[in-house]
């Protein structure tokens, strides 16, 4: 037997070895993602497609009526409603959580860990008890109107809770973390000599921040972005808690549709609407992160 | 060092922000007083309350049933598919579709599973939860085991299969081991999260067995009450406590 | 890396194929079940849904002691919440649902509750006749009463006047804006609209329902919140002045402060009653209806009266518990009072418009 006869044959054995080590392995869990998670996704597809039953549940007849009702004023009204709040929230969660990202990676390795540690850690508290904390906190009677008339920033008590600031901060509070993470874990691949380098070519700290950190870093903002705007979109807990129930959200309507209107297939379509936007903007997100690191590389 | 200067601003502030509401809470949890912020003194009686309270303590039975089972399911689970898909597949789109239940928005994912057990004929229940809960923890073992085997190489594979080893040999005796510390992060994000996860739960519970969140979340509706504030002081406590040993853990066997 | 795409898509067709395959094979008759009078109780068990604190805790040991049947009570906040459960397909785990008339009524068109037989649950006689025929389900036989009562304005009487029209809280005076708050579950959210606009509680006239809309549009900005679950307690705190309430939950207020009183606005209100079913997929039905028997025996409908503070359809009962109008007057409301008001029904066809306008208004 040749060297070269052996190889073949291995190589034959090895895909043959391959193929059924894909099943082995992988096969389970994407069998389970594909039950779990394909599935029920497809299944609301079909359902946004159908009659809503007179009692709940659904007909088989074909519609679009429900895309149809979708872009009706009250709907629209109620996604513009949404994309404020939740952009609202999103624009402050990066403009707090951008500049604590960047601190945290300025910190010595072991002070480091613990301000990551820090800031995940509130967030494995329970989310509805959070949520609570705030109800607490902006109560007429509580702590933070208190302190405003204290420091003779308003005279009498103010209505803070019950509004759509107030689930804002609500929102920011639940998902501050979500843009810390992804934003300090860019900044630290960026690389230090890159910066040095602009420094020592005469660029200010600042011209080296805007030019060099600020576009490489852009594409974990985005993420940390993505991971707030969209769950932001679908969280109905926060506006009815912190906003009395006067405020209403995407997430919102779809557990209404669902649970008080029984209405499956109109509910369907919101559901949808959010994960089709959550592709989408990860889909930017991939498109703006490639061209981003095309010119890195072009220009390193 | 280069120095933090202005940034200290940032970090106090987000610090603040993310702390002073939960020091609050564990302030409240020790006031005797019913009503929030009238100070009349120092008192254990809401942990008392706490730990006597049937439904929380159900309901903590309930959670924890949950997140164990998920935890076992969807370690296992993603550990497998994690080594799949970065060793056999080497695919980004099978990798994406592995990922994707992370980051799927859960109410579309709690109605799509409502939905799904509805047709089926699946009655509600811990199980459903269970089921539930395993589809996103197993993309995030999968995550954090993937990101391990991209620093490891594959080469310690090669050569135990080289040498003659079995795919299974060659599996618990290179491969496991030095996933070991990514695939005990990976459980423990999976435990917390299955801990404090509502949104699913709430769709695919069934109405006798409410998980702790549930509980929590009719508790909260039905208005303001001292034991909640114990009850947060705990689960931070818990939280703390399962943090601080995952870090632990892994720093130990990654020194090894 | 496109085939890899197309092969995960016929994949997951096939998988819905399946499902919707399976799906099909379900379905009910409507016929109710033979009934075996001499089952055993003590073997069977049962899980009972009801809102929470709408019980008397220890009911399950009482209801062991006497019938020998082991019972778990769970909670649910709303009818919707339990709605969901029910109607989602399946076995929800439950014998015995406490849902309110117009959705009982819903879930019998639905297929989905057990037909009432009457010989197992001889304590109905104790019903009062208005009860056995109200308009979602006349002749109980579906749905047996568990409490009735009407919807109004609960207030605190030493901080404002006793309110007497829907609009003292759609319409607040300038120093009770952002002072009441509303119910938020869709029927209760338009009623005061409704009523105040002389229209039924009912009504499926979208011309009519376009105006109910206008009025609670308008009267949002002068609401705290939507609240259909803390009311009475923004009362005692005197975060709130006036609130629409179920006159049950106003006594819930009234037991911590006796400033807290209830009233009927003169434009009129709803009859609304809390019902209890049995689930088709109940496995337990001679224990289900020993239980609702259980209930509906006077002494046992008189101690949930006293415990929940709602007045009970139950004739011997609510004399037995006849003093509790000197603390809670509205535990006095007899049923010839009551049934001036309007029993409230499913709305069938209609209830999407419900629902639309309730987003609209709760979006406004």
């Amino acid at each position: 037997m040749t060297t070269t006869e052996v190889r073949s044959s291995g190589r034959g054995a090895s895909r043959r070895r391959a193929l059924s080590a894909r099943a082995v392995f992988a096969g389970p869990g994407l069998l389970y993602v594909t039950l779990f998670m394909s599935l029920p996704l497809l299944l609301i597809l079909v359902y946004s497609f159908l009659n809503r039953g007179r009692f709940g549940g659904i007909v088989w007849e074909f519609t679009f009526e429900n895309y149809a009702r979708a872009f009706e004023p009250v709907y629209l009204k109620v996604f513009t409603t949404s994309i404020v709040i939740a952009g609202v929230t999103t624009v402050l969660a990066l403009a707090l959580g951008y500049p604590t990202a960047y601190a945290i990676t300025r910190l010595s390795p072991r002070w480091r860990t613990v301000a990551l540690v820090l800031v995940v850690l509130p967030f494995w508290t329970n989310f509805l008890i959070r949520t609570y904390a705030w109800i607490v906190l902006l109560n007429t009677e509580g702590p933070v109107n208190s302190a405003l008339v204290d420091l003779g920033v308003i005279g009498a008590p103010i209505g803070l809770l019950y509004t759509p600031g107030a689930v804002v901060v609500g929102l920011l509070y639940a998902y501050l973390p979500l843009v810390v993470l992804p934003v300090y874990a860019s900044i630290e691949r960026v690389d230090r000599q890159l910066i040095e380098a602009a420094t020592n070519l005469g660029a200010s700290r600042t011209r080296a921040f805007l030019d060099v950190t600020l576009p490489l870093t852009l594409p974990g903002a985005m993420i940390g972005a993505i991971f707030v705007f969209v769950p932001s979109l679908g969280n109905f807990v926060v506006p009815e808690l912190l906003g009395g129930g006067k405020t209403v959200m995407v997430g919102n309507l779809i557990r209404d549709q669902f649970l008080e209107a029984r209405d499956w297939p109109f509910g369907s379509v919101f559901a949808l609407f959010v994960v089709a936007l959550l592709v989408a903007l990860f889909a930017l997100q991939a498109v703006i992160s490639r061209r981003i690191n095309g010119r890195g590389r072009a220009r390193a | 060092m280069p120095k933090v200067g202005w940034l200290r601003v940032p970090l106090v502030i987000t610090y603040a922000f993310l702390y002073l509401p939960i020091a609050v809470l564990v302030v409240m949890s020790f006031n005797a007083s019913k009503t929030p912020f009238i100070w009349t003194g120092f008192s254990t009686k809401w942990y008392g309350e706490l730990l006597n309270n049937e439904l929380i303590r159900e309901g903590f039975v309930n959670t924890m049933i949950v997140a164990v089972g998920a935890t076992i399911l969807a370690t296992v689970l993603g550990t497998l598919l994690a080594i799949g898909v970065a060793r056999y597949f080497r695919s980004a789109i099978v990798e994406a579709y592995s990922l994707a239940p992370a980051i799927i928005p859960d109410l579309a994912l709690a109605i799509g599973l409502l939905a799904l057990f509805g047709m089926l004929g699946v009655t509600l229940s811990l199980f459903s939860v269970l089921l539930s809960h395993v589809v996103f923890g197993m993309a995030f073992v999968a995550a954090v085991v993937i990101a391990r085997l991209g620093q490891t190489d594959s080469s310690l594979e090669e050569a135990s299969r080289d040498l003659g080893a079995g795919a299974t040999t060659t599996f618990v005796r290179i491969t496991l081991p030095s996933l070991a510390p990514a695939i005990i992060a990976g459980a423990l994000l999976v435990f917390t999260l299955s801990l404090d996860e509502f949104v699913i739960a709430f769709f695919t519970d069934g109405p006798s067995t409410p998980t702790l969140p549930i509980v929590i979340y009719s508790m909260v509706r039905f208005g303001v009450t001292p034991e909640i504030n114990a009850l947060a002081a705990l689960l931070l406590l818990v939280s703390f406590t399962i943090v601080l040993s995952a870090q632990r853990i892994t720093r130990l066997t990654d020194s090894v | 890396m496109h085939r890899s795409i197309h092969r995960a898509a016929t994949v997951i067709a096939g998988a819905a194929a399946t499902a919707l395959v399976l799906s099909a094979c379900g379905g009910g008759s409507t016929e109710g079940a033979d009934l075996d009078p001499d089952a055993d109780l003590s073997q069977q068990s049962l899980t009972v849904s009801n809102w929470a604190g709408y019980y008397p805790e220890d009911l399950p040991d009482k209801f062991k002691a006497a019938v020998g049947t082991t019972t778990e009570i769970t909670n649910h906040a709303t009818n919707e919440e339990i709605m969901a459960k029910l109607t989602a397909g399946g076995d929800s785990g439950i014998d015995v649902a406490f849902v309110s008339g117009q959705f009982a009524q819903a879930l019998n068109e639905a297929g989905l509750v057990e037909p009432i037989n009457p010989e197992f649950i001889p304590n109905a006689s104790n019903l009062y006749p208005e009860a056995k025929e109200l308009s979602y389900d006349p002749g109980n036989a579906f749905s047996m009463p568990y409490a009735w009562g009407t919807t109004g304005i609960c207030y605190r009487s030493d901080l404002v006047d006793e309110p007497t029209s829907w609009n003292d809280i759609l319409e607040p005076s300038d120093e009770n804006k952002g002072k009441v708050t509303a119910l938020a579950t869709e029927r209760w959210l338009m009623l005061p609209a409704q009523k105040a606009l002389g229209f039924s509680a009912n009504t499926t006239d979208e011309g009519e329902m376009q105006q109910v809309k206008d009025k609670l549009i308008a009267a949002k900005p002068g609401l705290l919140a939507y609240d259909d679950t803390t009311f009475y307690s923004r009362l005692v705190s005197g975060e709130a002045t006036m609130v629409v309430a179920w006159d049950g939950w106003c006594n819930y207020g009234t037991a911590e402060d006796p400033n807290i009183k209830f009233t009927i606005p003169k434009e009129g209100s709803d009859l609304w009653a809390d019902t209890m079913v049995i689930l088709k997929t109940s496995k337990n039905k001679e224990a289900a209806h020993a239980f609702i028997n259980y209930i509906l025996d006077p002494v046992n409908h008189a101690w949930v009266a006293e415990n929940i503070l709602y007045k009970v359809p139950n004739a011997p009962a609510m004399e037995a518990v006849a003093g509790l109008a000197t603390d809670y007057p509205n535990m006095g409301l007899a049923p010839a009072d009551l049934l001036k008001q309007e029993s409230l029904v499913d709305l069938g066809e209609a209830g999407p418009m419900y629902t639309e306008i309730a987003t609209e208004v709760t979006s406004s």
